[in-house]
């Protein structure tokens, strides 16, 4: 807050906080199986995998990518690695050879879901 | 303790045309790998042959070679194995022969492996019985037959094996695995074989192979923390260290750019995989979520700890059919409200098309600028002073797609203000091959290896 304001008696509401986003906690990759999708999220720490395992389900994978008409998510855990992978079946609109999108092959879904906003109390054990 | 430097220094067809001599020349290599065939590519090349008889092979490889040559003179040892045969492994391999006879080295046996093109074979294999139902729907391949325009197996690493043992120093092979084409180096080398016993090395090998197949995808190309220190200017492509129990580390030429730690090796762990601990390959189901990444020096990567989950009894087939035409063009829209602007042109060309008397199966309109690559999740937070209006369609009549390519010039005079890029021509249409997974009975395929 600007202390001046403060003083000028002029009430500044305090910005707020630069949201979190995934892309704080995890990095990752995706592409295409046929029609399919992957997208791998791996966590930076331990701290930020498990938090991953908590929250980044499957339904919210579902939800948050929703539009691209998925006809199921399925999760899978690659613990070693701090990850977890992501299947978005029939979500490529016909996938390489038939698909009208400019990214037929999911090459940008990994981006994308980095960019999801997420509520953690304190991130700090979670960053890179 | 031997051990065996497999680098790969091509991903794809389209992959950087010196990165695989530049690669031979500083990576230390025993094997050199090139990769060249993505799902669709198999049917282009069948188109291709269906032309004409000799061709249906990367011909990219042909010129690589030519440019490997002085690096192959001067390394003696050094081997290739490619699977740029694509749909004509024979065309491919007689090729290679004649740049290296062209370049003083005839003396290098070149040996051709086929056997899984199963396209003269696919009346007498569902006659047989071997539906080649597809992998999804279950639906047999009945349904679509008259369409086909290629059918592969995908082979292993088992005849790049009998190529070597036969003394081949160049490996051309039709539809391999990506992965085999570092197993069969490793397990030639080593003595592995392909019993129950070995599964857990051709496991590792197979995990070697899955990170290096997509060439600098493992040395830091798509990397997410990738920035100006990572130097992709001169990125290095990987090598994969193997030792004879099968543990490895990933590495690059010292000095390239590009990076190899943790986050860029677990990143193309998981590509294109989806369940981590049933990997499948021709050689062997190989379980990514007990391998062990250890960063143990700058740009080092050791890797242990890939490990089977057994072995299926049979192969993957890819099969392509025809399924139409489809065309894809794009415009700058400038602003103010350039993304309404692109919204109302794309309507505007697909309303003109309708007056023309064209509709099409399906079409797609982009505004690539306001969150469109990912339609309906990433909304566009600003007016942007530009974007891309990309309009695709896809219809069975090749004419109606032609028609639509005519369509994007008239929007430069009879669009909106702020309407330019129109500088490419007419969008080229292309023919739409849909992709058919299916299995078959390894017991049905038999891998033929021919050294020319």
């Amino acid at each position: 807050m600007n202390p001046d304001a403060r003083e000028g008696g002029v009430a500044v509401a305090p910005s707020p906080p630069h949201p979190l986003t995934l892309s704080c906690l995890a990095h990752g990759r995706s592409g295409d199986k046929g029609n399919h999708a992957n997208v791998a999220v791996i966590a930076y720490t331990d701290a930020g995998f498990a938090w991953l395992r908590e929250h980044l389900t499957a339904d919210a994978v579902a939800a948050y990518l929703a539009p691209l008409g998925a006809t199921r998510v399925e999760r899978f855990e690659a613990a070693n690695v701090r990850g977890l992978n992501f299947v978005l079946y029939d979500a490529l609109a016909g996938g390489a050879s038939r698909s009208l999108r400019t990214d037929t092959q999911g090459k940008t879904l990994a981006v994308a879901l980095l960019r999801m906003e997420v509520e953690v109390a304190d991130a700090s054990s979670m960053r890179r | 303790m031997k051990r065996v430097r497999v680098g790969n220094g091509c991903g794809f067809w389209g992959d950087n045309l010196d990165a695989p001599a530049r690669l031979a020349a500083a990576g230390r290599l025993d094997y050199l790998t090139l990769e060249y065939l993505a799902e669709l590519t198999m049917s282009i090349l069948a188109v291709q042959k269906a032309k004409d008889p000799a061709a249906g092979y990367a011909t990219d490889f042909v010129g690589v070679l030519g440019r490997l040559a002085p690096v192959l003179a001067d390394q003696p040892k050094l081997k290739v194995v490619t699977n740029a045969g694509g749909m004509n492994p024979s065309a491919c391999g007689r090729a290679a022969r004649d740049v290296l006879a062209k370049t003083g080295l005839e003396a290098k046996p070149v040996a051709v492996v086929s056997g899984d093109d199963l396209l003269p074979r696919l009346d007498e294999l569902a006659a047989a019985g071997h539906a080649l139902n597809h992998l999804d729907t279950g639906e047999p391949l009945a349904a679509v037959r008259d369409r086909v325009v290629s059918a592969n197996a995908y082979l292993g690493a088992r005849p790049i094996v009998d190529a070597l043992k036969a003394g081949a120093e160049v490996v051309v092979t039709g539809r391999v695995a990506d992965a085999s084409l570092t197993v069969g180096p490793a397990a030639f080398e080593f003595g592995w074989g392909f019993a129950a016993t070995d599964l857990d090395r051709l496991a590792a090998a197979t995990v070697a192979g899955h990170l290096i197949e997509c060439g600098a995808q493992a040395t830091g190309g798509l990397w997410i923390n990738a920035d100006d220190a990572t130097r992709l200017g001169d990125v290095g492509y990987p090598i994969a260290d193997i030792a004879a129990d099968g543990t490895f580390t990933i590495t690059k030429p010292d000095g390239t750019g590009g990076a190899v730690n943790a986050e860029t090796v677990a990143e193309q762990l998981l590509y294109e995989v989806a369940d981590p601990a049933r990997y499948y390959t021709p050689d062997v189901v190989a379980d990514f979520t007990t391998v062990r990444l250890t960063e143990t020096g700058r740009d080092v990567v050791a890797v242990t700890g890939g490990t089977a989950n057994g072995v299926t009894d049979t192969y993957k087939v890819s099969v392509a059919y025809r399924d139409g035409f489809m065309s894809a063009g794009t415009l700058v829209i400038a602003g103010p409200d350039a993304v309404g602007k692109a919204r109302r042109s794309g309507a505007v060309l697909l309303e003109r098309l309708r007056h023309a008397g064209f509709t099409f199966a399906a079409t797609n309109v982009e505004v690539l600028g306001a969150g469109d690559c990912v339609p309906g999740v990433v909304e566009v937070v600003s007016d942007p002073p530009e974007v891309v209006l990309r309009v695709a369609v896809r219809d069975p009549r090749r004419a109606a797609v032609e028609r639509f390519t005519k369509e994007f010039a008239p929007l430069v005079t009879a669009g909106f203000a702020g309407t330019t890029g129109y500088t490419t021509g007419r969008p080229p249409v292309r023919e739409v091959f849909a992709y058919w997974p299916a299995l078959v009975k390894k017991s049905c395929i038999t891998p033929e290896v021919r050294l020319l």
